[in-house]
Order: C-alpha cells, then structure tokens, then sequence
C-alpha cells in the first residue's frame, strides 16, 4: 500500500482498447491495471496476467467437505453413539449420499466465495481509489504507472496516440482501507479507519 | 475462435434494437432505482405487507395454541403445511436452472432474466423453509435438528433419515443461492454506487458492493467463480427436489412408495418456477419498462420450457397410474383409482384440476402464436402454478386422507383460517421480498448484458464487419505471459 502517481486513459471502445494494451506494452509501460465494465475476454491474456487459480480451491475446499461429512458421521453412527435402526448397518454408506454430497457443494461454495473475497480484497466497508467513476458504466480505463523511466507528459502523449478519448494524472493511494463512500477522501497517506 | 465470432444463426438478437450503446443499458436499468417509487409499487407493496401481517398472526397463533390450530388429524399428518412447502421449493428451482444450467450450456438468453430468477429463487426457499419450521411445533427447540455435540448424552440426529437430508439440502440450496447471487450483483452495485448522488446511496451502495473496481484480474476471478459455482448449483438444484420427493419415496405409503418420484419432482419443479418467473417478469418487464431486455423472445422461450416440463409431468402422472394397475397391489390401486382417479370420492376433483392446470392447459404453447401472447402467457402462468399447487395436495392429502383403516376416514381434510392465513403470509414475505429487490437493486444483470450486447445486438451487427477482421486473439495469444 503506497502512494504513487498514475496517468489515467479512458477509452470507450473495446475495439481501440485491445490494439492499445498492445501498444503500450509493447513501449514498454507499466500497466497498474484496466478497469472496465463487464469481463472482456482475452483482455487478461493481453495484459499477461496469469489465469486464476480459484478452481483449486474449490476442489480442495469440496473434498475438505466431502471428508468432514464421511468422517463425521462414519464417527457418529459408529463410535459416538451406535444407534439400532431396525437392524441397518452402522457403517450405511448409500443413505449418507445425500449429506455428504450436500456438504462437498456447501464448503465448496462457501469457500470459494470467501476465497475470491480475500484475493481481490473485497469486502463491506472496503474503500478503494477509483479512477474513473464511469469504469463501472461504459468506459474502459487503463492506468499506466509512473515510473523512474517514464514521464508523465511522454505516457499521456502516447495514450493520446493509441486512441484515448480522456487523459489525466492521478496521484493514488494503490491498496484499501477501512472506508465508506459517502465521505470524503482522506489526505494522501493518512488513509486510517472511516 | 475469434473474440466475437459466436453469433447465433438460429436465434435473433437478446436486446431489442433500441438498446444501442453500454451507457443506454446502465441507464435503463439503474432508472428504476434512483426514482422514486410509483404509485402502483407503493399499492404492491403495502398489499404484501398486509398479507405477510396476516401470516405472522397466524403463526404467532400456532405457536401459541399449538399445532392444533390446524385441521391436521390422525391420518393426514402432513396437509397444507408440507403442500406449500414443497410448492414453495419447486418455484425456486427455475432461478438456478436459468442461473446455472444455461450458463453451462451458454444459452444467451438467460442474461436478460437471470437476475430476478435467482432473486425469486432465493425469496421462495425463505417461504418454503418455513412451513417444516413451525410446523415442528415447538420451534424454539428448531435448533435440534442441526448436529452438534450436545448435552442431551450428544445425541445426534438421523443421518439416514430424508427428513435430515432435506435440512441439509434445503439450508445448501439457499446459502449457495444466495452466494451466487450476490457474487453476481457486487459488480451491479458498484455501478449504482459510482452514479449515486445522495448521501445514504453512496453510504448504502459502497457498503453493499464490497468496494469493487472492475479490475480486470477481478473479473478473470469473478467468470472462473461464477462458472465453478454454476457447476456447483447444477447437480444441487437437481438433487434438492430429489431429496424432497425422497420424503415421501422412501416411505412404504401408497401413492407415495414411487420409484419415478425424483424425476418427476424435478421437473414438476421447473414447470412450475417457470411459471412463477413469467407472473413476475411479464409484471416486472411492463411496470420498470424494461421491454428491451427482457423481449418476446425470452418469453417465448420460457414458454417452450413450459410445454416441455408440463409434457414430461404429464408423462409421469399415466406412468403412474399405468404401473398401479399393472403393479396389481391392491393398496397402490386403491390409492390410485378411488382416492385420486375417481371423481366421485370425496377428493378426487382436485386430481382432475391437476391434470387439467399441468397437462391439458399448458398444450396451448404448441402454438407459436399463443407463446407470443403476453395475456395468455400471463394466465397459464397462473393456471400452472394452481396446477402444480394441487399436484402436491394430491400427492400428500389424498395418499393418506383415507388409509388401511376406514374407521378412520370419516375425518375429510379441510384447512383452518391459520393454515390459509399462513400460507397466504408467505406470499406477504416472497412479495415484500420481491417489490424491495425491485426497488433498490438491479433486477437485470447490467454487466452480463453489456457483455452479450455486442454480440448479438441489431446495432452492431451491422457495424462488426471491418472489427472482425483484426482477430484480438492472436494478439492475446501472442502476448500471453510475455512479460
């Protein structure tokens, strides 16, 4: 979490944004990232990110609750409290189905959504800077960090040649803090509680 | 595959051709929002009000009086407390089959009604779960069915028992629902949060959407969690009805002891949720003018799911009746054709409104020109949700109202004023729901319709020729993890 300072392009067309994240990238800018109002496909590609991981989690979170249900009442029936049901066994697999299936589904779920909460650090009262109000509507927004190597004017100049309809500097606090966002934005740096 | 290369040959676009840019779709379906509610919302909404009012009475009498206050006697044990329930879940099956089956299977169209589904899906599982709740009688001691170490001897419950695995099905089916939802509207109400001028908006809409940027790692998550939790609902939709229809299967009553019990619950259960998201929806799209999302096309589609599930229904009801004749047990025979089948008996008329609201009626939608009419569909959704209400009465009243023992029957089945201010109190909490969802969030998906705009709507198709011709993937695939 630090301050840094960012040149801001919006663009309002996908059709202009792919050529230029390729642009940029290829100049050799850093891209902090790229708003933009619904998924795009191919647009991580572009970037270079990586493609996410969340899968496995869910997997491994599905068979945590796959084991705790078969263990749990294997545990149960058979060693807590051995119940008679009419002469049934102890260890009755087939009636146990449908918990156990419903538990793999249930920590699966549950999991994999508190997962996608921590890694893109979401939460309530969670505030962020956003650089462009309207990357939740219809703009796209790619933000280029400035660097030691990169100067303000020369990013904007080459935005401007790429087909950015909007340019700006913002300075920005680049993590989150404990926020709401009917107040304020608190002075760079002091970035504490509400 | 090119990044706009799908597009239907088959099918015409999913927006009208008024809708024409990214903007026009935020603004259309934010509007009812940020105005302030209409004349007939308030009506609407007062009117589910008073109704919820009446079931708290009713239950608040129950609750004191006891179960009693109920009509059940000492054969029908189950009546219109367990009808209402399973007729509640049912409903809320078509949200997760819009939501999450035709996700998988990438059908377009459920972009434009996704949204309210899952959100009725979610209301109507609130309403079932609450008949087996204060039908338990002594409900401050509901908590026992859960299983934890106890200080009763840590006595468990019955994991064997389908009574058990419906509690575990039914709270699976709501927290998934409710978690694929939300998922769902966090990137929504960023959109109204980043509009918002009033204090409280900002206030209540930062709250509620989590701080969301649109950041495009964020949405690389956000598709793999929704796809994953789409895989999740799916064999979960399938097995909740499953498991419901297990209550009755698994025990040795007549007319309940059916192998096809499981199949035949799941698609009764589609039928009639369908109904239920086209009352709402044909309401919805004419009140928020919302005609450009949710079109002719979805409607007609829903329709045709409709006529499919009401045919599958129907198929199972003569399966039924064919195998309790030719099964040649007399008990299954005489449930069959006396309590049900034979119009004379004292309940057998609503066997005939069951198969006349699910079978016969629904038939209609053959007809491409009666699929397309807005008054027609809105009265057979009705007409299917009556039907498929009595379906579960037949099912459960008239397999146990008259048993092994005739001295036994005098006693006819009839609701009190509790029973049926109960369950018109649920209608008061799924309408209360539905009415403030409609008002304070987005009842269509914003994101996931500006997502399927340039594929398939009328303005740009006309303007994709020269875009197609750079291919964005080979650009993707040529930058891929070149750092």
């Amino acid at each position: 979490m630090s301050v840094k300072k960012f040149v801001v392009g919006i663009f309002t067309d996908e059709q202009v944004l792919f050529p230029a994240v390729k642009k940029v990238r290829s100049a050799g800018y850093k891209i902090h990232d790229v708003y933009t109002p619904m998924p795009i496909h191919g647009l991580d590609d572009a970037l270079g990110l990586r493609q996410t991981s969340l899968h496995t989690a869910g997997f491994i979170y599905g068979i945590t609750g796959t084991t705790t249900a078969l263990s749990g009442i294997g545990w149960i029936f058979n060693s807590d409290w051995p119940q008679n049901f009419g002469g049934k066994s102890h260890f009755d697999l087939p009636a146990w189905i449908p918990i156990t299936f419903e538990l793999t589904v249930l920590f699966s779920a549950v999991g994999m959504v508190l997962t996608f909460c921590y890694l893109c650090q979401i939460a309530p009262f969670v505030r962020k800077h956003h650089f462009n109000l309207r990357a939740t509507d219809d703009q796209f927004t790619m933000v280029i960090e400035c660097t030691e190597k990169s100067n303000e004017s020369e990013i904007s100049a080459f935005l401007a040649s790429v087909g950015a309809v909007g340019i700006n500097t913002q300075i920005a606090e680049t993590g989150w803090w404990l926020g709401r966002y009917d107040s304020e934005l608190p002075p760079l740096g002091q970035k504490g509680l509400i | 595959m090119s990044l706009y290369a799908y597009e239907s040959q088959v099918r015409p676009a999913l927006t009208t051709e008024e809708v024409k840019d990214y903007h026009q779709i935020t603004e259309d379906i934010v509007r009812p929002i940020e105005a302030s509610p209409s004349r007939l919302w308030w009506i609407g909404f007062l009117v589910s009000v008073a109704c919820l009012t009446l079931g708290v009475v009713s239950v608040y009498t129950q609750v004191v009086y006891g179960v009693g206050q109920w009509n059940l006697n000492r054969t029908v044990g189950w009546g219109w407390d367990i009808t209402n329930f399973v007729w509640w879940v049912g409903i809320g099956h078509a949200g997760t089959l819009i939501s999450a089956i035709l996700l998988l299977f990438r059908q377009g169209w459920r972009t434009g009604v996704n949204r309210a589904a899952e959100a009725m899906t979610i209301f109507a599982v609130m309403c079932a779960g609450q008949f087996p709740i204060w039908h338990m009688g002594r409900v401050w001691m509901a908590f026992f069915v859960m299983p934890y170490p106890n200080t009763r001897g840590a006595l468990w419950p019955n994991f064997n028992s389908p009574l058990l695995w419906d509690v575990f099905a039914i709270s699976t089916y709501f927290t998934v629902s409710l978690l694929f939802w939300y998922s769902g509207l966090i990137p929504d109400l960023a959109t109204v949060r980043d509009r918002a001028k009033l204090k409280w908006r900002k206030l209540m809409y930062g709250v509620l959407s989590f701080g969301w940027s649109g950041s495009t790692k964020h949405w690389q998550r956000h598709e793999a969690l929704s796809l994953v939790l789409a895989g999740l609902s799916t064999p979960l939709v399938l097995s909740v009805h499953t498991i419901v229809s297990f209550d009755f299967a698994t025990s040795v009553i007549p007319g309940w002891h059916t192998t096809i019990f499981p199949p035949y619950f799941v698609a009764g259960a589609i039928f009639s949720g369908f109904a239920m998201v086209q009352t709402l929806l044909l309401v919805t799209r004419k009140v928020l003018k919302l005609e450009d999302y949710i079109t002719m096309e979805h409607i007609e589609v829903m329709n045709k799911v409709i006529v499919l599930t009401g045919s599958i229904v129907g198929v199972a009801y003569l399966t039924e009746l064919f195998i309790a004749w030719y099964g040649q047990n007399k008990f299954e025979n005489w449930a069959f054709f006396q309590n049900r089948a034979n119009i004379f008996s004292p309940l057998g008329w609503s066997y005939y409104i069951m198969m006349g609201c699910n079978v016969l009626s629904p038939q209609i939608f053959w007809f491409r020109k009666m699929r397309r009419n807005l008054t027609v569909t809105f009265f057979m959704s009705i007409i299917v949700n009556i039907g498929m209400w009595f379906e579960r009465f037949v099912i459960i009243v008239t397999s146990i109202y008259r048993d092994y023992i005739p001295s036994s029957w005098s006693t006819y089945y009839r609701p009190t004023i509790w029973e049926v201010g109960f369950y018109i109190g649920t209608f008061g909490l799924f309408f209360t729901c539905y009415f403030l969802f409609s008002k304070f969030f987005p009842v269509i998906a914003i994101h996931e319709i500006r997502h399927i705009l340039k594929k398939s709507g009328e303005v740009y198709k006309e303007k994709m020729g020269d875009a197609e011709k750079e291919s964005v993937d080979e650009f993707a695939h040529e930058y891929a993890h070149a750092h």
